[in-house]
């Protein structure tokens, strides 16, 4: 278990990641760790200078262990998925860098994944090679990689902005599907979280299609709290709102 | 590592992966946080960190090097119980009991943070906080007389003087008292 002091230490000691977990706020890893499902040879916790949000030059940069509670009263539609995830004390433990390395199994996750997505999200990470800087979506499609996520950053234009989700009911919430839109320009970017391991957009619906064309560019599973069948239906329903709801 | 729990230094060696959950309880015997799913979802856990409630199941004890934790061994003591604790005795709302100690860690954080909550403040805090036996109603009823201070004072000492003179003084591990 290493504790990294500085930014400049988390990037000399992963190295080239080879058999490395980082560990954010650990309200995924610390159980998997515990029952031995992962047994990584070294654990790096990310240093304090990662955490925060910063505006400057037009960007607005959130650090990998900025916790999730930090945004809930960010930029939307960040702020709202912030807000419906879990409960108080995971919300004040999980981080962002954790959030955006997660995908969903027996339940979705990565709940700020698809309000990332359409507000233009860029990942700096850094691993072998150096740091680099990827679009949100190629990150999510590679997965980390035996990389190491820094930071996320978007430029901070104003925008409209939707978001609807359907949450199972519980002491806590759990996403099960949740659809986040943003208009800017005349451009307008659609993606949604529980309908595939990671959140992706909606391509289809993106170029001017109806909210059921959704279901061209994703093919929701079952998981152990909806099915596949439940989800294809209310995908459109939450794509229609989430548009409908631009502001 | 040094953690310092319910006011009292304490040295411990478990491994820096350890979650708090297991430190607390096997290591320094605090049995109050309860081991319940262990992965987050069900709040028996709860402790305060730095005064925030936290689940101790999933804080690595490397996270809490040097950290305030309190538990519910430091809310009260037996012959006098935090105001909170004596509205749970009177309004019944600990059954089973094993949510109770998240329940009190939960939601004494929040009445140090809102001391006059809305029921909606309540339910926000109780989030994530699993009681098996249902008993949610009389858990909202005894926060709500806990935060207006309908607790009688005499439920906050519970009948000592009936006790056996010659029954042991309860040892209780990580009591500061």
């Amino acid at each position: 278990m290493i504790r990294p002091g500085s930014l400049r230490e988390l990037v000399e000691s992963f190295g080239d990641g080879a058999d490395t977990v980082v560990l954010g706020g650990g309200t995924v890893l610390v159980p998997d760790l515990a029952h031995r499902h992962v047994r990584p040879r070294r654990v790096l916790l990310l240093p304090p200078e990662l955490s925060g949000v910063s505006r400057a030059d037009g960007n607005v940069t959130i650090g990998a262990a900025t916790r999730v509670s930090e945004l809930e009263a960010a930029d939307e539609p960040l702020a709202t998925a912030a807000r419906h995830l879990a409960d108080r004390e995971v919300r004040a433990q999980a981080t962002v860098g954790g959030n955006l390395c997660v995908r969903g199994g027996e339940t979705p996750r990565g709940d700020l994944q698809a309000p990332l997505l359409v507000l233009g999200a860029r990942v700096r990470t850094a691993g072998p090679g150096g740091e680099r800087s990827m679009p949100l979506e190629d990150f999510l499609a590679s997965g980390p990689n035996g990389r190491v996520v820094l930071d996320v950053a978007y430029d901070d234009a104003p925008r409209q902005t939707g978001y609807a989700a359907v949450l199972r009911p519980h002491t806590h919430h759990y996403t099960i599907l949740a659809v986040a839109a943003a208009r800017r320009d005349g451009e307008t970017r659609v993606a949604v979280t529980g309908a595939a391991p990671t959140a992706v957009r909606l391509p289809s619906v993106e170029a001017g299609g109806s909210p059921e064309d959704a279901l061209n560019d994703v093919d929701p599973p079952d998981d152990a709290l909806a099915s596949a069948w439940y989800r294809s239906r209310v995908l459109p329903t939450l794509v229609g709102r989430a548009l409908s709801s631009l502001q | 590592m040094r953690l310092i729990v319910n006011g009292v230094e304490r040295e411990v060696e478990s491994a820096p992966l350890t979650p708090l959950l297991h430190v607390l309880r096997e290591e320094l015997g605090i049995t109050s946080p309860k081991a319940g799913c262990q992965q987050g979802g069900c709040g028996s856990c709860t402790v305060l960190v730095g005064g925030d409630p936290r689940r101790s199941c999933l804080l690595p004890l490397a996270a809490c090097d040097g950290a305030e934790i309190m538990t519910v061994e430091g809310l009260g003591t037996p012959a006098r119980l935090a105001p909170l604790q004596a509205a749970f005795h009177e309004q019944y709302g600990s059954q089973c009991g094993f949510c109770t100690p998240g329940m009190l860690m939960a939601t004494h954080a929040l009445l140090e943070r809102t001391p006059s909550p809305s029921r909606g403040d309540i339910e926000e805090a109780l989030a994530g906080h699993i009681c098996r036996c249902t008993g949610y109603v009389k858990i909202i009823a005894s926060i709500e007389a806990a935060a207006s201070g309908d607790v009688a004072s005499d439920k906050r000492t519970p009948s000592l003087e009936d006790a056996d003179p010659n029954e042991p003084d309860m040892l209780i591990p990580g009591s500061p008292a």
